[in-house]
């Protein structure tokens, strides 16, 4: 290391600092008093609500930039002051360098190389200069194997942040800005991009704020962590704040209690009553174990068949399958838990087994017990025939929203199957709705949308239930809610299938996993425990 | 270094030319394709694309798979022509309203020709330019406004996103009891709800990426290039070459007495 690496860290002042967003009643954060030291690595920590994203960028001096967007800058409010190194952080272009959630809207060009040299770019760096920063910057993320015209779209989710964070780093900036970087991604993501901020921050002494619910991942990275708390006008608006020893042993209950993972701390979660039959007295139930749904030599893939050109006399072509040979169960009160890296066609699989894809060759067929004269292929059931058979949760809750109110979209599916309305009051108390049902799916907070949504499907009451990555960026008590109302749907007879990382999860749930490999052959069906 | 960025895969010569002079050539052979209607300048700048196929690192299956939607645009343009125009000359087929002259023959194969050849060479164009590249020459040499330029580059990444997007969005939908499928008038709605379940996706993914270029200093007023866009002695060739297709083609009309500009045609 030269001394040369290291960048002139960024010092932060707030002072009664406040913002409220244009056209919301309440701000985002208010009276908020907080100096970060150059140099410091900062866990920021706190509810949905309290502020967070707000505070991460306006230190980004993205926040209601009144060269662009004047008319928000019109209506929102900002009180007192925030300062980096003693000026306002708009006026600092490049100063700070911010890492958001969805990698795919890190990305800005389609070229690796450029897109690492755009901020670069855009700060006025002479071109020379410009591109030893880019192989320096790829170098610290570890992506300097690939080549500078290696497409971009071709990434995995955690190689589009390191990417992201080599964009920031070629921008030298004093002051690195985290926003729930690893919440969309696997394991081994997580830990890659965990790790290239960690040497980042080694080499070059930056100041880090970081935002992020798993505490154990930052934990040993960070020397200080500060707990927000939902903006009011008279309590302060940092709640706690000290060293991360200390924090979580002074506050951890009050951050259990607001859903923070905290080190060492597995949330409560009902346990698995039966694998047995269920009360003779639900006619709806079926007995436990009963074969519902078979997908045998399977090979799936998200592409269509294209058609071949003239010479071949348009002759249709099977895609290329992401997985194949895949044989798997789904029974009544059993989990299948489908588990295995990216690319792996996990969710490819899922959707197949859940008659929303096409199968590229094999089968998935339903038992009668399952179909109940509906044909055996899931694919070709009607939409309606669907959705009271098998019911799917997509990873992204937005993209299955089809009205404008709670209570409507839970309405959605026994309206149209013409039966079931009356088990959606049971699900609103259940799942915590009843308070938010005239709200509009699109405004509620990530923990709701994600109980939204399998309410929602569960509301036309299917059998069996797939849930693609369902507790990918949930707080803790989402987490073990969700986890609690599936081991409750298991016991009642449904059988559960989930595509999912969580080891923990997984464990709740029981049942049997199915691990695929990265293209080629799926291991044996391995048991859990039951 | 920059020697490292290249075209997928292609190659070819075409690839080291600059967008601009590529752009320009082009121009020059549309706008005397679109001057006149018929099969002679048509003819002769199809040939001379035709001829230009190697340069670019095309082939015509690579052809038709980019251009197959054009091939047919002008095919069927060029047979509603034939048949439809007003008759000249001797009768060639008659079906009542429907018939074949050998006037409107001849309109008609000139129509389709020089559909094909105004649209081969924006498919020649596009398989040797790289988006970025374009931007970059579009920015830099022609001092559009970067601001500009740049963003439209960075949301056409979005739209290969957004084809994904649609069929995840599709999928979602059939899964909550929304059927693709059904009367037209059901399949129009079920489209409808998708298509806003996309405007959606598409205005939230466009604002955080708005964020994220904002946030690595992008809106400024001065900017520097990490790849310089300059022109070179190719370019020189490029032009004359366009110049070159463009004279030939109205030469070779004018010497065959076909040049049939289309503001005067006469009906």
């Amino acid at each position: 290391m030269t001394s040369s690496d290291r960048v002139r860290p960024a010092a932060i002042t707030a002072r009664g600092w406040g913002w409220r967003h244009a056209g919301r009643p309440r701000p985002a954060v208010n009276g908020l008093d907080l100096d970060i030291r150059p140099g410091e690595r900062v866990l920021l920590l706190g509810p949905s609500g309290s502020g967070k994203s707000t505070l991460l960028h306006a230190l980004a001096g993205v926040l209601g930039d009144s060269s662009a967007g004047a008319g928000d800058a019109e209506d929102a409010d900002e009180t007192g002051s925030l300062l980096l190194d003693g000026a306002p952080p708009r006026a600092q272009r490049g100063r700070a360098g911010l890492v958001q959630q969805d990698p795919e809207t890190q990305v800005v060009l389609s070229r690796l190389g450029d897109d690492v040299a755009f901020g670069a770019e855009n700060l006025s760096v002479p071109p020379a200069e410009i591109w030893q920063r880019v192989q320096e910057a790829l170098d610290d993320v570890g992506l300097a194997r690939l080549p500078l015209d290696h497409p971009t779209s071709d990434l995995s989710g955690g190689q589009k942040q390191r990417l992201a964070l080599a964009g920031i780093l070629a921008m030298r900036p004093g002051l690195l800005l985290l926003d729930e970087p690893t919440a969309n991604l696997d394991p081994a993501g997580v830990l890659e991009v965990r790790d290239a901020v960690g040497r980042c921050l080694d080499k070059t002494g930056a100041t880090l704020v970081v935002v992020e619910h798993r505490v154990a991942v930052w934990k040993d990275l960070v020397d200080r962590i500060v707990v927000l708390q939902p903006g009011s006008a008279t309590d302060s608006a940092v709640l706690i704040d000290g060293a991360p020893d200390q924090v979580l042993e002074q506050a951890r209950d009050m951050l259990i209690a607001a859903g923070v993972w905290v080190p060492g701390h597995v949330p409560r979660t009902r346990a698995r009553t039966s694998r047995a039959s269920p009360a003779p007295t639900d006619p709806e139930a079926r007995p436990a174990g009963q074969l519902l749904l078979v997908a045998e030599q399977l090979a799936v893939s998200r592409e269509r068949p294209r058609r071949a050109g003239l010479r071949r006399g348009f002759r249709s072509i099977a895609p290329q399958p992401v997985q194949s040979g895949i044989a798997a169960q789904v029974r009544a009160g059993e989990a299948l838990t489908i588990t295995g890296p990216n690319g792996s066609g996990k969710s490819t699989f899922a959707l197949t087994l859940a008659g929303l894809l096409p199968p590229v060759s094999g089968a998935v067929s339903a038992t009668v017990e399952l179909s109940a004269g509906a044909g055996i292929d899931p694919h070709k059931w009607s939409a309606q025939q669907l959705i009271a058979r098998i019911g799917t949760v997509f990873q992204e809750p937005e993209h299955q929203f089809v009205t404008g109110r709670v209570l409507d979209e839970l309405m959605f599916g026994p309206r149209h199957l013409g039966y079931g309305e009356e088990r959606v009051d049971e699900l609103l108390e259940r799942l915590r709705l009843t308070e938010l049902v005239d709200a509009n799916p699109y405004t509620l907070s990530g923990g709701e949308k994600r109980r939204l949504s399998v309410a929602t499907v569960l509301a036309a009451h299917p059998q069996v239930l797939v849930l693609d990555e369902p507790t990918f960026g949930q707080d803790a008590n989402t987490w073990a809610e969700l986890a609690s109302f599936l081991s409750e749907l298991l016991d009642a007879g449904a059988a559960v299938v989930s595509v999912t990382h969580d080891e923990e999860f997984t464990a709740v749930l029981g049942g049997t996993e199915l691990r695929l490999d990265a293209p080629g052959h799926p291991e044996p069906d391995k048991v859990l425990r039951p | 270094m920059r020697e490292a960025l290249n075209l997928h895969g292609n190659h070819a010569l075409l690839t080291r030319a600059n967008p601009l002079a590529k752009f320009t050539a082009v121009f020059l052979i549309t706008l005397v394709l679109a001057l006149s209607i018929d099969w002679v300048s048509a003819s002769v700048a199809l040939a001379f694309e035709l001829l230009l196929f190697p340069l670019a690192g095309l082939t015509l299956t690579l052809l038709w798979q980019r251009g197959w939607p054009l091939i047919l645009a002008a095919a069927l343009g060029g047979w509603s022509t034939a048949i439809l125009a007003p008759d000249t000359g001797a009768i060639l087929f008659d079906a009542g309203i429907w018939s074949i002259s050998a006037g409107s023959l001849e309109l008609g194969l000139g129509f389709m020709l020089r559909g094909l050849a105004i649209a081969l060479p924006a498919v020649l164009l596009m398989s040797c330019t790289d988006p970025t590249d374009l931007a970059d020459a579009l920015a830099q040499n022609a001092k559009l406004p970067h601001r500009f330029v740049l963003g439209t580059l960075a949301a056409m990444r979005l739209v290969g996103l957004m084809a994904e997007e649609w069929q995840t969005i599709g999928m979602a939908r059939r899964a909550r009891g929304v059927g693709s499928r059904g009367n037209p008038y059901q399949r129009l709605r079920a489209t409808l709800g998708q298509s806003f379940g996309l405007l959606v996706q598409a205005i939230r993914r466009a604002s955080r990426l708005a964020v994220t270029m904002e946030a690595r200093g992008f809106g400024g007023a001065q900017r520097t290039w990490a790849r310089p866009s300059a022109f070179s002695g190719l370019d020189v060739w490029v032009l004359l070459g366009g110049l070159g297709i463009a004279a030939a083609a109205v030469a070779a009309a004018l010497g065959a007495g076909t040049w049939n500009m289309v503001f005067l045609a006469q009906q």
